[in-house]
């Protein structure tokens, strides 16, 4: 539904986006992870036919966005980081005129407003002026302004910046609503709104894709190198290291902390073998005691830090 | 057609949504009847001195001595609001981010501009429409010939159309509109006054400032004679215009 292929873009010397590709299916919500400055936005507005790419080309809906773009625009549902509200008009006068420039037919235009406001929650401010709005309310008439010509392809830049918690509640269930019915990509610097609203996440850093994988597969991924979390109570501490690092698969023990007969390890094991069991009789046929043994899972948020930090001590 | 309709309809509806068109259109007014109230005092004196045979004009008409002047002096007020009407038109979508709405929305450049041009338009023959009580007036009390009024204003249409465009141009050049504004006044009183050396000039250079004048082309309008030249001269300027406003908002895309 979504196909980006090696996109460039350049201001100047500066490359914003640098030849990244990835495909969204239709039907998906794809996160599109990455700090300030990243590139986030800049492939967006490529996607929306905002900007023209250096090099490269973004296939949305079937139509290429810079030789077809009236046929993609028409797909497309967009909204900004800043949504683009006229503060003069009314909440209803706006949606209608979005509607008409959408080309949504003359007919079904004030059905559809009604609709959309009803389905964005913003039927009790229809008549304020834009301007008067408050944030939330802003985001959203931003959001019900994506929606109104039922695009199939919506684009999402930051949906829930501004919003108080009970309407980024709101939010992530409406975007995980309109996933299946329309091809999504939103993107964030909140990870848990990934988790919770993404089938696949495109981590993006300075302009290249760092990963692409659900969710639930990188934190798979990065708990690859499976970390584990040991407390032995032994007599020696001493030995401890020794004996942990002596069971087969185990790489790496580090002892992080001792109190009197008690020892925190962290024992980083080969990708994909689980060594609990055998850590566990290696410390209790010693006659020593097992307080603890866990593995060490990583949020995302540490799995993008990761990330994105290995990728700059890449380079 | 229907989406430059619908920009110019949005168009239309912020200019009187804000003070703008109640300005322009008010002050514009006021200055006007100003105008008007001058050369029908001085047209009165000269009839009467025609009437009395001393030292008057040798003849004395309604068109060529009170409507033609009015008419030309309807661009001095041109040059103060017309820049008032054009300076936001882009500047205000750039700088608030609505712009991003409009590029990304199944319309063409041409069609925004086209929009937005004729809501400018609009909005300008709303201030003409004023006039036409004054005119009534003439009508009522006099005899004016009507064709000359009616190419008057055709020309007054077209000269405004110049200003219009050529504000729009400056306007889709920067994204704050006080900046937009000033320059846009500067380049209109620049070609207010470009033939105002003319005189000083050999020959060619004299016609080519003359020809440059936005309003030396009313001239002929005023006085019933639609010229093709003039014609030509004001619809490529609008043209030519328009045209750069395209191309200044496809290479701001480039540029990011």
């Amino acid at each position: 539904m979504i196909e980006v292929q090696h996109l460039t873009k350049r201001y100047g010397p500066t490359t914003a986006v640098d030849d990244i590709s990835f495909r969204v299916e239709k039907g998906e919500v794809l996160g599109f992870l990455g700090p300030n400055g990243a590139g986030k936005t800049t492939t967006m507005r490529v996607l929306t036919g905002y900007i023209p790419p250096t090099e490269g080309r973004a296939i949305v809906a079937g139509y290429d966005v810079f030789d077809q773009p009236i046929e993609a625009k028409r797909r497309t549902g967009y909204l900004p980081e800043l949504p683009p509200l006229y503060p003069e008009m009314t909440v209803r006068d706006y949606l209608l005129f979005v509607s008409r420039i959408k080309a949504v037919p003359r007919g079904e235009r004030k059905a559809r407003v009604g609709e959309i406001m009803e389905r964005t929650r913003i039927t009790d401010v229809a008549e304020r002026h834009c301007g008067k709005l408050s944030k939330g309310y802003r985001q959203r008439v931003g959001l019900a302004q994506a929606l109104l010509h039922n695009p199939e392809v919506l684009i999402l830049d930051e949906p829930t910046a501004g919003l108080d918690p009970k309407q980024i509640i709101e939010t992530r269930q409406l975007i995980k609503q309109l996933g299946g019915d329309h091809t999504i990509i939103l993107s964030t610097h909140i990870l848990p709104e990934v988790s919770q609203t993404c089938q696949r996440v495109v981590i993006i850093n300075k302009g290249r894709v760092v990963a692409v994988d659900s969710p639930e597969n990188l934190t798979a991924r990065l708990r690859g190198s499976e970390t584990m979390y040991v407390q032995v109570d032994a007599p020696v501490i001493g030995d401890v290291r020794a004996a942990l690092q002596a069971v087969p698969g185990v790489t790496e023990v580090a002892v992080a902390e001792t109190r009197g007969n008690i020892a925190n390890c962290e024992v980083n094991s080969e990708s994909g073998r689980d060594v609990r069991r055998e850590l566990a009789s290696a410390v209790v046929s010693r006659g020593w005691g097992l307080l603890e043994l866990r593995p060490l899972r990583m949020s995302l948020e540490e799995i993008f830090l990761h990330l994105t930090t290995e990728d700059v001590a890449h380079e | 057609m229907n989406n430059i309709l619908a920009i110019a309809h949005k168009e239309l509806k912020s200019y009187f949504a804000s003070p703008i068109a109640y300005i322009v259109i008010g002050f514009s007014a006021i200055l006007y009847g100003w105008f008007f109230i001058n050369l029908l005092y001085y047209f009165d004196r000269i009839s009467m001195q025609a009437g009395a045979g001393f030292g008057g004009p040798q003849s004395v008409n309604v068109n060529e001595q009170l409507i033609s002047p009015l008419f030309l002096n309807v661009s001095v007020i041109l040059l103060f609001t017309l820049p008032l009407v054009t300076m936001r038109t882009y500047s205000e979508e750039k700088r608030s981010g609505t712009i991003e709405l409009l590029l990304t929305s199944p319309l063409t450049d041409l069609q925004i501009v086209m929009g937005k041009f004729l809501g400018g338009l609009t909005l300008y023959a709303a201030m003409l429409a004023v006039t036409v009580v004054h005119m009534g007036f003439l009508f009522a009390f006099g005899n004016p010939e009507w064709r000359p009024v009616l190419s008057g204003y055709l020309g007054l249409l077209l000269m405004g159309g110049c200003f219009l465009s050529l504000g729009l141009f400056i306007s889709s050049l920067t994204r704050n509109q006080i900046v937009a504004g000033m320059v846009t006044f500067a380049v209109f009183l620049l070609f207010w006054v470009i033939n105002w050396i003319a005189t000083f000039m050999g020959p060619t250079t004299q016609n080519v400032l003359n020809y440059l004048s936005i309003t030396e082309h009313l001239n002929d309008f005023t006085r019933g004679v639609v010229d093709t030249k003039h014609l030509v001269y004001y619809v490529s300027f609008i043209a030519f215009s328009l045209f750069l406003t395209v191309r200044a908002v496809d290479s701001e895309r480039w540029r990011g």
